[in-house]
């Protein structure tokens, strides 16, 4: 599977299949940070995305209720919505915004757990994010799980029964890349469940990076709404996973240090 | 909060409830359904937990609200 047959143009890729249901797009991304909701519409519409992240928050009672909801601009009947429990500093805080999240989307379970442990570096907080997935998960959520990117707890994690693992590639927000591949190694070779690089990605080449390692996708916010251009950024960051979902599905040659190669026949040359 | 043929409410009028972490009046009938429609949140995209416990859309009409509940009204906003 995933061999490029001669003459065909498409590229062709193993289904990406998460929670029991298969997707098209292996870029996952966030609603936060944009301007306003017509460039949110229009960078989600050029990343191609199918899975689209929104947190859940109280109404501003009291403001214009003509007003433009989010989920007016993002059609649930078109992307799958993802609620996130950004903001939570506890499994109980987590269980409870993603029940809202169920009953506001009429009974849609799949869903991102993220249980926050730091206000400075938004790191997770490993022993209240396995409380958190446990109980959802016996409610029947189908759960992917932002996590840190220790091998162990994110084999836990799938124990449990997260439908996937979602390590950081570096802090959120921060856009500092993938900082230990090494690590993401460990996971995705050990992982029987989709692995998706959450957090840290900041340009279309560390996309590409993270999907090199054999990540089933990437999910990503600040990269593209902090972009210069974010509608452009979010081209970008398609063509960054799937060039990366490409040469991984390749497979890259090896790595010859300082062995060179010549790529031109060294036959035939004049004298 | 009860259920229609649950507890008599607490006079309606006067009484106030806690939405969103701020005083609101309750509605004159007390019911939940009738404060989210004298929000504008009627038929719009929202989840209702009332006293910690989630409200199904279709149980608005049912649920009286008494003095001193506490109502959460959430939405869906941008986050990653």
């Amino acid at each position: 599977m995933g061999k490029i047959e001669h003459g065909s143009i498409a590229p062709l890729d193993t289904p990406f299949v998460m929670g029991g249901e298969t997707f098209r797009s292996r870029l996952l991304v966030g609603t936060g940070k944009y301007r306003d909701f017509a460039q949110t519409r229009d960078a989600i519409e050029a990343s191609g995305a199918q899975i689209v992240t929104v947190a859940i928050r109280r109404t501003n009672i009291g403001q214009d209720p003509g007003q433009p909801n989010l989920l007016d601009v993002l059609d649930p009947g078109r992307f799958t919505i993802l609620p996130n429990t950004a903001g939570c500093y506890s499994a109980v805080e987590a269980v409870r915004t993603l029940r809202l999240a169920r009953e506001l989307l009429d009974g849609h379970d799949l869903v991102k757990l993220e249980v926050l442990g730091s206000k400075e570096t938004l790191f997770p907080n490993m022993p209240e994010t396995l409380k958190a997935a446990e109980v959802l998960v016996k409610d029947g959520f189908r759960v992917m799980v932002y996590c840190s990117d220790d091998p162990v707890q994110a084999r836990m994690l799938e124990d449990i029964g997260c439908v996937a693992i979602m390590p950081l590639a570096s802090l959120i927000g921060s856009g500092m890349g993938i900082l230990n591949p090494w690590n993401l190694n460990i996971i995705i070779n050990d992982a029987r469940v989709p692995v998706i690089v959450d957090a840290g990605v900041g340009t279309a080449s560390d996309a590409a990076i993270a999907m090199e390692l054999g990540c089933d996708g990437v999910l990503m916010n600040t990269a593209i709404a902090a972009a210069g251009d974010p509608v452009r950024m979010a081209v970008a960051m398609r063509q960054g996973v799937e060039a990366g979902r490409n040469a991984f599905l390749a497979g890259r040659m090896p790595r010859r240090g300082y062995h060179a190669d010549p790529s031109s026949p060294t036959a035939g040359l004049m004298s | 909060m009860s259920a229609v043929s649950g507890r008599t409410p607490a006079s309606p009028g006067a009484a106030t409830i806690r939405l969103n972490g701020a005083s609101q009046r309750l509605p004159a009938s007390g019911f939940l359904a009738d404060l989210v429609e004298e929000l504008g949140f009627a038929g719009k995209r929202i989840a209702v937990e009332v006293n910690g416990q989630i409200v199904p859309k279709s149980h608005y009409g049912q649920v009286r609200l008494a003095a001193d509940d506490r109502v959460e009204v959430v939405v869906a906003v941008g986050g990653g």
